[in-house]
């Protein structure tokens, strides 16, 4: 018996024990119909190749590992950064199961979202009775300040209309007539995360927002977009803020949702932007998106409300930051404060105590469009080379603000933009045309297994580490995070490349 | 935006949907009023006598080619037909597999936000048969058609139909602002048509907005790919559709919430207008019937 109670192995080393070995290799033999060992290797060695690469990129209708999730995934994200709201999906039990997990999975945290748990007979039938029992129960069970329904494609391909099935539920008393209950529709076969992200968004402002009157005044309001990072990120924008004395709101701030202290309390809910808050938010004097291509929607309605409006892409480093503070300086008439200044001062002295380091290597960077733009720009200004810059959900438009910005600095010359493309044709990129290192997801661990490309773990999802999260990669403070693990990671392999005794130790330098 | 009117021509499919509402359309344009139509019907034939054109290029079919929705641009799916009529067709998937509704949601999703709707006095939307699952009914949801205008005729699945869109109107009328804006009958010279249409829209709480007559031009012109129009602009015909455009334009506003009636109300009316036969009467015919062919047989 390879386990026992007295020691107890975990499952690293419990398969390999021999009975464990043997079990899988008569199961690959009886079951699996394996191919010879040499076909396996040609086969791997193929598609390693140009001509591989070619059939790859002429791929029409298949998706294999998108770098992307589905929309509502990004709507119960978006429904977590409101104070008492719970995540309400209209559709099926599965998909809901998968969002919950999706955000724990990353955050370390519970993640509370409902499902109306549509079956067989509600695709034919449709789902209001499901909507008028799961408000209720979500009502009565959960009891929260208001809930924020949004929907899987089972609904969405049936047509479910949410206003009218609200309006009815409510006549029928599953929840009071004047509790919130914003939605949006998202149906998770168009756009991906950062769409839904919007469209609840944006069903919840329209919500609290339409029938209020406008009374323009000084405060601005901040909108931080899906961000994997938004526990580290979002306190260091109000610690920013704060020093530079500007009044405002973040509008949808998880931070404390996804960090609640271990104190002997659960919190189903914690933070987040109150509904006094939001309804307030329309008298803003402008709204600021951190991510623009998560906000589209929601700052164009902004505009129709006649707030001024302004959007940065995942503002990582010197310049970012300094676009960033200038922004909500602009919009405000605040000051940035000389503590702001030095940190500033301290980041370029970093970047330039480092610069021989970070100097010329070259790196693939994978994630959702605003990210992807935020990472680039900040390599570039270590004097990195980004070489591969890849986006499942981009789009044309934002390939095309990609290449103005790579064309912008000279270490950007050398990169191409791939919108649409997923980690498979990554992974035809890195075989044909490697680079140093990767930035990206927990995903790209399959991707450094089959390249031997290193893994930088700065976008959502990292499940596969643990706490990066509660760090900013924001501000001046986040700039040098994000500068540390890269060093590391480049150091890491210096000194792996360098640790044989007697053949590669004469670089094997104790001072880097 | 807010002189925007939407509308909706719902029916029976082959009842002469799509033929009364381009005729309708062609003369709205003769009025001056610029026309967006949406083609809600797998068949895509909404467009045809606009364009002159077999079947438009739908904006799935479209979305297929260029690999999703999100790929396409506005000008892709839109053409221009006759009197500068913008054209679109949604389509629909081949018979037998996947979801026509959703083609209509994906459609009239995609036209608004890519600002199909600005500049338009007038939305039409052309919607097959009967409301039949959720993506048909999208057009008379929130936001969508004001008014819904159902054609119809003295045949009783015609009269079947008008009462089962009355009632998808009905489920979307309290949370919206759509409303049943009337009748339109497009006579099939069948007894009693007139009355009966009349009686129809009364049960109905709404009214006859015009009787279309029978008239063969509308086939000629229809061979020939045009509205009467455009084709016979002179004839009475012409005159017909023209005042059924003019009683629509009239009728903004003036849409009411449908009070559908049961299947036994809607038998009792057909049977009082001999339409449908009672029990008894189909016995005693069935009867005679059998009879007479017996005496045939002895004789």
């Amino acid at each position: 018996m390879p386990q026992s109670a007295e020691a107890i192995k975990d499952h690293v080393s419990l398969f390999r024990e021999p009975e464990y070995k043997e079990m899988l290799r008569e199961k690959r033999i009886n079951f699996e119909c394996p191919h010879p060992e040499e076909t396996v290797r040609e086969i791997s060695a193929w598609t390693k190749t140009e001509d591989y690469r070619e059939k790859n990129f002429s791929r029409k209708s298949l998706v294999i590992n998108p770098a992307k999730s589905c929309q509502p995934l990004g709507a119960v994200f978006c429904g977590a950064g409101f104070d008492g709201a719970l995540s309400f999906v209209h559709g099926s039990q599965g998909c809901v199961a998968y969002y919950r997990s999706h955000l724990s999975r990353h955050f370390k945290e519970p993640t509370s979202a409902v499902s109306s748990s549509m079956t067989e007979d509600a695709a034919v039938f449709g789902g209001l009775n499901n909507m008028i029992d799961g408000l209720a129960n979500a009502y009565a069970l959960y009891e929260p300040k208001m809930i924020a329904v949004s929907t899987t494609c089972m609904a969405e391909v049936i047509g479910d209309d949410l206003h009218a099935f609200i309006a009815n539920a409510k006549d029928k008393g599953s929840v009071p007539k004047e509790f919130d209950v914003p939605f949006a529709h998202t149906p998770a076969f168009q756009g991906s995360h950062i769409n839904g992200y919007d469209n609840m968004l944006l069903g919840i402002l329209t919500h609290f927002w339409q029938n209020m009157e406008r009374n323009p005044g000084g405060s601005i309001n901040i909108i931080p977009g899906f961000d994997g990072f938004c526990v580290g990120n979002i306190r260091e924008l109000k610690r920013v803020l704060d020093l530079m004395e500007v009044e405002y709101t973040i509008v949808c701030d998880p931070s404390d949702v996804f960090d609640t202290p271990s104190d002997g309390t659960f919190r189903m809910y914690d933070g987040g932007t109150t509904i006094y808050d939001s309804k307030a938010a329309l008298n803003a004097k402008a709204t600021l998106s951190m991510q623009e291509y998560c906000t589209k929607k929601t700052l164009a309605f902004a505009k129709e409300k006649h707030q001024e409006t302004a959007s940065l892409h995942y503002p990582i480093g010197v310049e970012a930051t300094d676009e960033f503070l200038m922004t909500v300086s602009e919009l405000t008439g605040k000051s940035i404060p000389d503590a702001l200044v030095r940190e500033r001062g301290r980041l370029v002295d970093a970047l330039a105590d480092s610069m021989s380091i970070a100097h010329g290597k070259t790196f693939a960077v994978f994630g959702d469009p605003d990210f992807v733009y935020g990472m680039c720009r900040f390599l570039m200004e270590m004097g990195a080379e980004p070489r591969h810059a890849l986006a499942t959900n981009g789009t044309k438009p934002w390939a095309k603000k990609m290449k103005a910005l790579l064309e912008s600095s000279p270490y950007g010359q050398d990169c191409e933009v791939w919108p649409g493309c997923d980690l498979w044709h990554l992974r035809s990129l890195l075989n044909t045309a490697p680079v140093d290192f990767q930035i990206g997801s927990s995903y790209g661990k399959y991707l450094e297994r089959d390249t031997g490309t290193p893994l930088i773990r700065l976008a959502f999802p990292i499940f596969d580490r643990h706490h990066h999260h509660r760090f900013p990669t924001w501000g001046y403070q986040g700039g040098l995070q994000v500068l540390v693990r890269i060093l590391d990671k480049i150091l890491d392999r210096l000194d792996d490349d360098t640790n044989e005794a007697g053949v590669t130790d004469i670089s094997f330098d104790l001072t880097r | 935006m807010s002189g925007l009117r939407q509308i909706a021509f719902y029916g029976k499919g082959g009842i002469g949907k799509s033929t009364t509402s381009q005729n309708t359309i062609a003369a709205l344009a003769e009025m001056g009023q610029k026309v967006l139509i949406i083609g809600c019907d797998p068949k895509a034939d909404s467009t045809r006598l606009m364009l002159h054109a077999k079947a438009q290029q739908t904006v799935l079919h479209l979305a297929a080619e260029a690999g999703s929705v999100e790929d396409l641009e506005l000008e892709d799916v839109l053409r221009t037909g006759y009197l500068n009529v913008s054209c679109v067709e949604s389509g629909g998937p081949e018979p037998g597999v996947g979801c026509a509704g959703r083609g209509v949601i994906t459609s009239i999703n995609f036209l608004e936000e890519n600002g199909a709707y600005e500049g338009q006095d007038y939305i039409v939307y052309d919607v097959l048969g009967d409301v039949v699952c959720g993506g048909f009914a999208m057009p008379i949801r929130e936001n969508k058609a004001q008014e819904i205008y159902i054609v119809m005729s003295g045949e009783m699945m015609a009269l079947y139909a008008a009462n089962n869109i009355s009632r998808g109107i009905l489920k979307y009328a309290n949370t919206g602002g759509v409303r049943l804006g009337g009748l339109i009958c497009n006579s099939r010279q069948t007894d009693l048509e007139l009355e009966l249409a009349e009686a129809m829209a009364a049960k109905l709480s709404t009214k006859l907005i015009h009787f279309v007559p029978r008239d063969n031009i509308v086939q000629h012109a229809e061979l020939r790919r045009m509205t009467v129009i455009e084709y016979a602009p002179e004839s009475k015909q012409a005159d017909e559709y023209r005042a059924l455009a003019k009683n629509i334009h009239k009728n903004k506003g003036k849409g009411v919430i449908p009070t559908p009636i049961s299947m036994d109300e809607l038998e009792d009316m057909l049977m009082e207008f001999g339409i449908l036969k009672s029990d008894e009467e189909m016995i005693a015919e069935l009867e005679a019937k059998e009879a007479a062919q017996k005496t045939m047989v002895t004789a």
